[in-house]
């Protein structure tokens, strides 16, 4: 692929770069610790967006990958003393799978039934993670800090997974990328324009459905890991949060779905605008009230998101914003 | 076996007021093809409608005229709902609604939550128990059953008897031939979400005089009002009052056999698998 021949590629790759090397240039701890916050949204909302954005498949439930990746990588360095690496993918295996097997059974299903099947699928591994003793039912499991010590203590641990999270965020803008440009993304796009029609052209869309449904849960169930060994420990009604999955789903929104950059954008603002809110003593409480007001406000006024809007108004942007 | 039918009564009567909420997600799904993702916090409402009106440090009316008062309320919060968040989206593609009523969601549990915080709160009522041979019941829960049975004979009543009722049901079945009738469709999709989330507030209201509650507690009755309204079909209301029913018989029996925690699980899976294999629900035909 002629790459240089893409400004989008290149913009989008060097915000992200630009973005994750700011804590690593200062050295500022606070900065990582947003930053990092701020990669794994990107990561999600990336991730979500081949789904809904591509394929205009919404799915409520998407956090299930989040947790159920987690659940799994963190049981193995846990309790079978596996490094964060390999566990980290076999997180990501997991997720995957899970996909697999849900992508042939659920998506058959469209429009509303889709969207509130995966909302069930949630609450159905919650509650079932909650009942489940491998996995530490409703307490969850911890980590012992001696396991720290094999990543050079726990300040260098911090550092090793805010670069594991960088290093997959870029994956994640890579993929977003690839898969809108490649001959399997046009069929994704012409799966959420008409599936009937799509189908009709010779697409084999439950195949590419629930590739696409892979594509977006793999990553979630890597990052799962990798933010829950930072953190130590791993509890259901944490990992399998529904309120995460709408939040991704308005980063998308916020950004402009079916773009490129658009998660990238509305990731980052959609944080930044959380972590000023809760930390402002006016709005603290009001927070979530705030975001609200803020979702709807773009779903009327604005429902192709911040990068939709700027294509639309600016014509001229139209080989730079993708 | 004796607490076996204990618990099965006790869970059929809780399944009419599971029932009644589900009824008012499927009242709006049937009428305009939207799914209230607000319904949880509307139900929330109306409890700590019920307790601001009927608690012991509120105005301490008698709860049930408390509840004739939130009733009135939700409708008409509904109807404004309506205005803000759902007029607009209304052909947009299915997840501008979705999200447009759960921006509905976070307001109601955001400012609710700055106003009540989420300590839990519990209204101070009874109306003793009554004993059917082995089996006792608690007049409160009683109380609410025959409610909800009434409020879904009179909604039925407005449905199938009276002007606005018929023009509902025009609108339901195809917006565009109501409009060429002269039905204001408009005015109609409006009062039919504010019976939506009036039955929702009802439901929450019954709930507050016998469980205890918080602005959150909404949620779970929420995710309940969804697996009952798939058990019944997605839009048909008498299938959300036997989905209600057989969800509270569920909930009622199993736990005399296996641990408690495994309840939702099994709503859960069972709410899926229905989707899969009927989604038109148990009772739906095509």
């Amino acid at each position: 692929m002629k790459s240089w021949k893409y400004p989008a590629l290149w913009l989008t790759v060097g915000v992200v770069l630009a973005g994750g090397l700011i804590p690593v240039i200062t050295g500022s701890k606070i900065m990582r610790e947003s930053m990092f916050l701020i990669l794994m949204a990107v990561t999600m909302a990336s991730s979500l967006n081949i789904l809904l954005g591509y394929a205009g498949y919404v799915s409520f439930g998407h956090i299930v990958f989040f947790g159920l990746g987690g659940y799994v990588g963190f049981y193995l360095i846990a309790e079978q003393g596996w490094n964060l690496i390999p566990a980290a993918l076999a997180g990501g295996l997991a997720s995957g799978v899970l996909a697999l097997l849900l992508g042939i059974a659920l998506l058959r299903l469209r429009g509303a039934y889709f969207a509130l099947a995966t909302i069930g699928i949630n609450e159905a591994m919650r509650t079932f993670i909650n009942n489940f003793n491998l996995f530490g039912g409703p307490i969850g499991m911890e980590l012992n800090f001696i396991v720290y010590q094999d990543y050079g203590g726990a300040a260098n641990m911090q550092w090793l997974t805010y670069w594991l999270m960088f290093g997959v965020t870029i994956i994640a803008v890579l993929m977003s990328y690839g898969v809108k440009f490649s001959r399997f993304g046009l069929g994704l796009m012409s799966i959420r324009e008409d599936e009937d029609a799509a189908m009709a052209m010779g697409i084999h869309t439950p195949k590419v459905k629930t590739m696409a449904y892979i594509l977006s849960a793999i990553l979630p169930g890597i990052i799962g890991v990798i933010f829950f060994f930072r953190n130590s420990s791993v509890q259901p009604a944490g990992a399998f949060r529904l309120h995460r999955s709408i939040e991704m789903i308005v980063m998308v929104m916020l950004g402009g779905q079916g773009t490129v950059q658009g998660p990238l954008v509305g990731a980052a603002l959609y944080e930044a605008l959380r972590s000023y809110l809760l930390t402002s003593p006016l709005f603290k409480d009001l927070q979530l009230a705030i975001a609200g007001v803020l979702l709807l406000l773009i779903i009327l006024f604005v429902p192709s998101g911040v990068i939709g809007w700027l294509r639309h108004r600016f014509k001229g942007l139209w080989r730079v914003l993708e | 076996m004796e607490q076996l039918f204990a618990s099965l009564a006790d869970g059929l009567l809780i399944g009419f007021v599971y029932g009644l909420a589900a009824m008012g997600l499927t009242l709006i799904f049937g009428v305009m093809d939207v799914i209230n993702l607000g319904h949880g916090p509307i139900i929330a409402l109306g409890m700590f409608g019920v307790f601001f009106f009927a608690g012991s440090t509120g105005w301490g009316l008698n709860p049930y005229l408390a509840l004739v008062i939130v009733a009135v309320l939700g409708l008409i919060f509904g109807m404004i709902m309506y205005f803000v968040a759902v007029h607009r989206v209304l052909n947009a593609p299915h997840l501008s609604s979705l999200l447009s009523t759960f921006s509905v969601n976070m307001m109601i549990i955001g400012v609710g939550t700055a106003l009540f915080t989420t300590s839990p709160r519990n209204l101070e009522f009874s109306l003793g128990s009554l004993q059917l041979g082995p089996v006792n019941l608690l007049g409160t829960r009683v109380m609410a059953a025959l409610i909800a049975v009434l409020v879904t004979a009179v909604l039925y009543v407005f449905l199938y008897r009276t002007q606005p009722g018929k023009a509902i049901r025009a609108v339901a079945n195809n917006r565009d031939a109501a409009e060429l009738m002269g039905i204001p469709s408009t005015k109609m999709l409006a009062l039919s979400f504010g019976l939506g989330t009036m039955l929702a507030a009802i439901a929450g209201g019954l709930i507050a005089t016998f469980f205890s509650f918080n602005i959150l507690a909404g949620g779970v009755y929420e995710l309940k009002s969804f697996v009952i309204v798939v058990l019944g079909g997605l839009g048909n209301p008498t299938g959300a009052l036997i989905g209600g029913l057989i969800l509270g018989a569920m909930e009622g029996v199993v736990p005399t056999f296996m641990p408690v925690s495994w309840v939702p699980v099994i709503e859960f899976v069972l709410f899926v698998v229905i989707l899969l294999v009927r989604p038109t629900g148990l009772l739906g035909g095509r």
